[in-house]
């Protein structure tokens, strides 16, 4: 099974509930934990140990001088302004290329061939007996993430149990994390942020296919506008988790709370079975 | 005219409350414009009046023309994103995967691949109490951020031709929305907090902006949650030699603000206290006062 925990909103509580639900499966059985949140990816906080570094590159072009005479063809090809035909040369803007190999194609000098360009690596770590860690890391000052969640994720192919940590938001990311999973758990916040970005998040969900459940976190007990709105939209409330500063403490520090705080394992594994049976139902 | 973008690195540490504060408190002209094109929030906290709604036109999108497809399958041979499935016996375009690059157009034999342009959102221009304010919402599952991003700002610079100050609230993360929220501006507010998810980001983020020509400021939001933490925090930015402008106490009254739809300094609280403490300290900073 494969379990995509995602929200419209950041900072909701997407890591906490992915490293806690890890943690407490893994005293069971074999978990992948793959960290998809590739601009900010904090599992590997809440779970020090070495990893072994995996680096992701995407194709760039690279110009052949020597052959190229300057017809302007690629740089009237590409979308994405990353190659501009100048008068004695071609400077190529490789963070903006999205690697769709069309240069080399329409190049009729065959001056145009591509090379590995490093935008992000993915570390893998093996924090706990029966828990691999693999975390998607984009490199500062690149755009590419959709590459590095999808070398991230290819990475944990093979897995019978994955958990992705999505980024937040609603755009490429989030949907290339989604993509191929069994369910997702939406982690939302009873502010009027939290519900209106869960209402996207559920969009997105919904959009890619894929059936979904709802976490309330930091619930100070005002929750009658997101149970309504899960009610209405058939999304199961799977946890609440409340606002507790000693709950906020046991996260600054990066401990676990189902590790630190007492019933918090019972009540990860009672999510687990929330999920699962949102699983059953859809197969 | 200072251009002051808010971000935070980590999501959820406070970059819209801040906004609306400063926004709220600034006394000088100004436009606000919200780069936070995946989860918009700001026009919650000042009962915006809409003037206009713009489409967005992101990248375009393949489309294939059956009448004159052979199914020959180039097209889902050659596209690096798989965007080409096949749906009751034909060729058709996942959406969700096409990037827009348009090779296909090009390895079409019969010529039967087009590129479109697609909606992938809407740009308001709207009016608030406390100025003119530019949003924008990006239909779930497109792409484009970044675009949307460049477009809200592109709308938001002209219309601040005369004002004193631009403020942008800005995406979590550090990728392609923030980046483009952050290039051209003036200077950069960090919204973080004491714990060890929001210091990592944080010092991601500071990389990523001194890339580009901004003066880096800090706030410490719910600064009272975790001491060992908010010293680490002052530490850092000490040794980056990033002033530390401001520290907001962890106070219910700004989530109950929220609730009622207005920014936090329109309730008399120790939050409110802070932020105008803030608002004073970074506008002496930027030379606004």
């Amino acid at each position: 099974m494969k379990i995509a925990i995602a929200s419209g909103k950041g900072g909701t509580g997407k890591s906490t509930v992915a490293a806690n639900l890890a943690c407490v499966l893994s005293r069971s059985r074999e978990v992948a934990l793959v960290d998809c949140d590739v601009e900010e990816p904090n599992l590997r906080l809440f779970f020090p140990a070495p990893a072994e570094d995996v680096p992701v590159t995407t194709p760039v072009p690279e110009i052949d001088p020597d052959r190229c005479t300057l017809c302007g063809e690629c740089g009237k090809f590409c979308r994405f302004g990353a190659l501009a035909v100048l008068k004695d040369r071609v400077l190529v803007f490789p963070e903006l290329c999205h690697s769709c190999g069309g240069c080399v194609l329409v190049c009729r000098e065959g001056a145009v061939r591509e090379v590995r360009r490093a935008v992000g690596k993915v570390a893998c770590s093996s924090p706990l007996p029966r828990l691999v860690l693999i975390s998607g890391i984009l490199d500062e000052g690149e755009v590419q993430a959709p590459a590095v969640v999808r070398s991230a994720k290819a990475l944990a192919g093979g897995h019978p149990l994955v958990l992705y940590d999505a980024a937040p938001g609603i755009a490429c990311p989030v949907i290339t994390t989604l993509e191929g999973s069994d369910v997702c758990v939406l982690v939302t916040e009873s502010t009027p942020f939290g519900l209106h970005d869960l209402r996207l998040a559920a969009e997105v969900a919904e959009g890619v296919g894929i059936p979904a459940g709802v976490v309330i976190n930091r619930s100070d007990g005002e929750d009658r506008a997101t149970i309504a709105f899960c009610r209405e939209r058939g999304l199961p409330v799977l946890m609440t988790i409340p606002f507790s500063r000693e709950i906020a403490a046991v996260q600054n520090r990066g401990g676990l709370i189902c590790r630190d705080l007492p019933r918090w394992e019972e009540r990860f594994a009672g999510l687990f079975a929330g999920i699962a049976r949102i699983a059953e139902m859809d197969s | 005219m200072i251009r002051l973008a808010v971000a935070s690195g980590k999501g959820g540490t406070g970059k819209t409350m801040v906004t609306a504060a400063l926004a709220d408190l600034s006394g000088v002209p100004q436009v606000l414009a919200d780069c936070d094109v995946d989860a918009a929030n700001l026009e919650f906290l000042f009962s915006p009046r809409r003037l206009t709604t713009t489409e967005f036109r992101g990248l375009a999108t393949a489309r294939i023309d059956l009448e004159r497809c052979h199914d020959c399958g180039i097209c889902a041979d050659r596209c690096r994103f798989e965007a080409f499935v096949r749906r009751d016996d034909a060729w058709t375009v996942d959406a969700l995967h096409c990037e827009g690059c348009g090779l296909c157009t090009y390895v079409c034999p019969m010529g039967a691949v087009r590129m479109e342009p697609r909606i992938s959102g809407e740009i308001y221009t709207s009016t608030t109490d406390r100025g003119v304010l530019v949003h924008a919402r990006l239909f779930p599952g497109s792409g484009n951020s970044g675009l949307l991003v460049t477009e809200v700002k592109k709308r938001a610079l002209k219309l601040a031709s005369g004002a004193d100050l631009l403020i942008a609230d800005g995406p979590p993360g550090i990728g392609c929305p923030l980046i483009a929220t952050v290039g051209d501006m003036d200077a950069v507010l960090i919204v973080t907090e004491p714990g060890i998810s929001a210091l990592h980001d944080l010092r991601r983020l500071v990389t990523v902006c001194r890339r580009f020509n901004v003066q880096i400021f800090v706030v410490i939001n719910r600064f009272d949650l975790a001491d060992e933490f908010c010293t680490r925090i002052e530490d850092y930015c000490a040794e980056e030699g990033i002033p530390t402008t401001g520290k907001i106490p962890f106070d219910p009254e700004v989530v109950a603000a929220v609730r009622s739809g207005r920014p936090a300094t329109r309730i008399d609280s120790p939050a409110a206290k802070a932020l105008r403490a803030l608002r004073d300290n970074l506008f002496i900073e930027l030379g606004l006062s």
